[in-house]
């Protein structure tokens, strides 16, 4: 998919996931583009958050999945058995559908990941903490309260709690796995604020069943149906003139 | 109440620190397996010493326990029959009373108190065997003189009572919540077709937790099997088979615990008493599988 | 009809005779509760609690008793906790179902069930005798933790599963590794609930007279014991003492009663306290 400014980041050839019998996802190839937003669409249980842990081998952690395909990040293949899945998961952060923040402290919970990677000294980690908790839209709200407790902030702001803790290892691509469907609305429309911003920095690949959101803040949009990835294109191309039929069905509403 | 897990725990394993830490766990987790083994083994290693000395008949079915003379005589049947009619006859008494207590917390009783029961029950099932021994022996013994003019309080009847008090905490609390976990669904089904409450917690909610409370039950008598302390002290001790609620008893565990201090370690009576704790051990080994297979057999309808 | 009025009285009956039992048990309790402070209300006192036994047990207080047993239960936990936690740890994060996990599941069932008085056997061939520690605290409260092993296992079990794995999956998602994950969010999370089982623990393990009879239990020590190989005198060991082998019995028997009301307050406040910390731990539990 060769367009102006359009610089591949995750390369996807012909991946296949297997949940036991279950053939989850089909044969997928695509490009993911550097500093993008990259929208994953679909009817439930469809395959994108599969995909979605395929790129943080998080499937891992399932024991009957099995993976078959190459997906290279930055030109590294991440499937291999040889790759280091622990620096992997500090280049590619999660947030995920619930807020889950850590029952620790605001603080703490932000340099959770940077205290693994080895930062040791207090003023690094002030600094980070700050950092991290601006890309997130949360510091003014949170600055004089560092010590209390992760839990005790509103659903919205737990999710950009989990959101500054994902980037506050400084990952390459930041996945969300359906992050705003457990907020309200308000909540919602101020991530998907942070979400356009975040893309200034970091690779955003999030998974959404809201097709709306998906058109607001995404720049390219995939559209999964059974395992397969139907159709890929830039979102406003792809909500306006979709390709393909059942693209068309599902964004008007006929099914899903 | 267990979670599932359904995650695999092999992955996510970081390297060098992962696979240290998995075995330093796994191998202190051992110790449990090795605990077991090693209590069998030492019975075993100081108890079939006595074998030299008295056939396993005669053992078992010998009427004469006079282990400190010489020769010695080493009959465990009263012995046996003690530690079996103390057993039983506080099962007979305790477990109604036990069922009883589960159903009114589970079914009958009001939600407030539900919790009130449950906590107390509970906290009863902390009540040290050796308070229960003294009452036996200070207040009931006595008693049971003067009320039924029996030649000595300290028998078999009363020891039994004092079992039950220790059986029934833990039969009444595994009882109650095999009985809580019954699905509603049921009973509702029950009322809807016009039964009373009674009917309904006789006809389908104890059957349902029949499992449950069976292997409560097994524990229950588990628990009565192995206590020392209320037959040391107001089972009266005396080595006879009972004829009677009022005779004596000395069941297995009370003699171990009363000759053990004044025995020479490595003599006859020494590998006698070590005899004696095997086969109490393995007849509360089985009674466990057995009450393990009745719970697995019940989970799986 | 009439059927239905029969039913209808059966189940009223039913329902009377359950209130009226549980009644009966209820005020049997008090009785007896009632009955054991007014036998042993007299002796108790400060100097009760910080007095040693004198005159041959017949006068002075419970302090080398209640010492020991505060030094038995520290002995205990010492060896159950670190092996009972690891164990817990191991089935609620390691196991994978294989024959290590199930046949540990078994024995640590099986232990739970033995007797008393075969643990005191067991520590007897031990510690006492194999190991030549002879009869001290250290028999008697390795013998101990032993004992309580299969609770604390239990308890640890439940308090890891109660993590939810949200927090696993976050902490993964940011690179930990499983240890790290372990360390740094599992463990802190089920800290308070593994402490409300030792404390339970504690209280059963305060109250066992068979298993340190004869691996460390003293009938008198003229003192505080010097090190982990001196003989102790412990609460319950002492009861039984005072029960069975005394000689002036209306002197001793305030003793006995004050003695037996320490040791219930000891345990059951303990295991009050556990049943209570755990209660807040479960409504408080759930985000």
């Amino acid at each position: 998919m060769a367009e102006n400014g359009f610089e591949t980041q995750i390369r996807t050839i012909g991946l296949n996931l297997f949940y036991g019998a279950a053939h989850v996802l089909k044969d997928i190839t695509f490009d993911i583009g550097r500093k993008t937003v990259t929208a994953f669409i679909g009817p439930s249980g469809c395959g994108k958050s599969s995909y979605l842990r395929c790129l943080n081998r998080m499937n891992d952690f399932i024991p009957s999945a099995k993976v078959a395909g190459t997906i290279e990040i930055d030109g590294e293949d991440i499937l291999s058995p040889s790759t280091d899945v622990i620096a992997l998961r500090r280049r590619v952060g999660m947030v995920f559908q619930k807020p889950n923040p850590f029952p620790m402290s605001i603080y703490e919970n932000v340099a959770y990941g940077p205290r693994l990677n080895g930062v040791k000294s207090r003023s690094a980690l002030d600094d980070i903490v700050e950092s991290s908790l601006r890309g997130a839209a949360l510091w003014d709200e949170v600055k004089s309260k560092l010590g209390r407790p992760g839990t005790g902030l509103s659903g919205g702001q737990q999710q950009r709690l989990c959101i500054a803790r994902a980037i506050a290892t400084q990952p390459d691509v930041l996945l969300m796995d359906e992050p705003t469907s457990a907020l309200d609305p308000m909540s919602t429309a101020r991530v998907e604020e942070l979400i356009r911003d975040l893309k200034v920095d970091y690779t955003v690949v999030i998974v959404t069943h809201n097709m709306q959101q998906a058109a607001r803040i995404s720049d390219y949009t995939a559209f999964f149906l059974l395992g397969d990835l139907v159709e890929y294109d830039r979102t406003a191309r792809m909500f306006t003139s979709p390709s393909d039929k059942r693209t068309e069905d599902y964004i008007s509403g006929r099914f899903g | 109440m267990k979670k599932k897990k359904s995650r695999s725990v092999d992955a996510g394993f970081g390297g060098v620190g992962d696979r240290a830490a998995l075995r330093i766990v796994s191998s202190v987790s051992a110790v449990g397996i090795l605990l077991m083994l090693f209590i069998l083994g030492f019975l075993v290693a100081n108890g079939l010493p006595v074998l030299r000395e008295a056939s396993l008949s005669g053992i078992l079915l010998g009427f004469d326990w006079y282990p400190t003379e010489d020769p010695p005589a080493l009959g465990m049947l009263p012995l046996i029959a003690g530690t079996l009619s103390a057993t039983l006859l506080s099962s007979l008494i305790s477990l109604p009373v036990a069922f009883g207590l589960a159903v009114f917390t589970a079914e009958i009783a009001p939600k407030y108190m539900r919790n009130a029961l449950k906590v107390m029950l509970e906290l009863l099932g902390f009540l040290p065997s050796i308070v229960l021994g003294f009452l036996g022996m200070m207040v009931i013994a006595p008693w049971m003189q003067e009320a039924f003019g029996v030649a000595s309080g300290l028998n078999l009847l009363n020891a039994s009572m004092l079992l039950g008090f220790l059986v029934v905490p833990v039969v009444a609390s595994l009882s109650e919540e095999a009985l809580s976990a019954v699905p509603q669904e049921l009973r509702d089904a029950s009322y809807a077709l016009g039964a009373t409450r009674w009917e309904t917690v006789i006809k389908v909610v104890v059957p349902h937790a029949m499992g449950g409370m069976l292997s409560a039950s097994l524990l229950g008598v588990m628990r009565a099997l192995g206590e020392t302390m209320v037959v040391l002290m107001a089972a009266g001790g005396a080595a006879i088979i009972p004829r009677s609620l009022a005779d004596p008893i000395r069941p297995l565990t009370s003699t171990i615990a009363a000759e053990m201090g004044e025995t020479a370690v490595g003599s006859v009576h020494y590998h006698a008493l070590f005899f004696a704790g095997l086969l109490l051990l393995v007849i509360t080994l089985l009674i466990n599988l057995i009450s393990m297979y009745v719970e697995k057999r019940g989970q799986r309808t | 009809m009439n059927r239905t009025l029969m039913r209808k009285s059966a189940n009223s009956f039913m329902t009377l005779i359950f209130w009226t039992c549980g009644l009966l048990l209820a005020a049997v309790l008090v009785f007896v509760i009632a009955y054991l402070f007014k036998q042993g209300w007299s002796v108790l006192s400060i100097e009760f609690l910080t007095q040693p036994p004198s005159e041959g047990m017949t006068a002075g207080g419970i302090l080398t008793p209640l010492v020991g047993t505060v030094e038995l239960v520290f002995v205990s936990m010492l060896i159950a906790l670190p092996v009972g936690v690891a164990t817990g740890l191991y089935f609620a994060e390691y196991s994978n179902d294989g024959i290590l996990a199930r046949l540990l599941r078994i024995s640590i069932r099986l232990l739970a069930g033995v007797p008393s008085v075969i643990f005191g056997l067991f520590g007897l061939s031990l510690f006492v005798v194999f190991m030549n520690f002879g009869s001290c605290l250290l028999s008697a409260g390795l013998t101990l933790g032993c004992l309580s092993l299969p609770l604390i296992v239990t308890a640890s079990e439940q308090a890891f599963l109660a993590v939810p794995q949200d927090y696993r999956d976050a902490s993964f998602a940011l690179g930990a590794t499983k240890w790290q994950t372990i360390v740094k969010v599992v463990f802190p999370s089920a800290a308070s609930t593994i402490i409300t089982g030792a404390i339970l623990s504690i209280g059963r393990v305060a109250g066992e007279t068979a298993p340190i009879m004869f691996t460390g239990a003293a009938y008198f020590a003229p003192e505080l014991a010097k090190s982990v190989f001196s003989q102790v005198m412990a609460l319950p060991y002492h009861i039984y003492v005072l029960a069975t082998a005394s000689t002036d019995i209306e002197a001793v028997r305030p003793i006995q009663y004050g003695a037996i009301l320490v040791l219930i307050a000891i345990v059951l406040g303990t295991s009050a306290v556990g049943v209570v910390i755990r209660a807040r731990l479960a409504s408080k539990g759930g985000r």
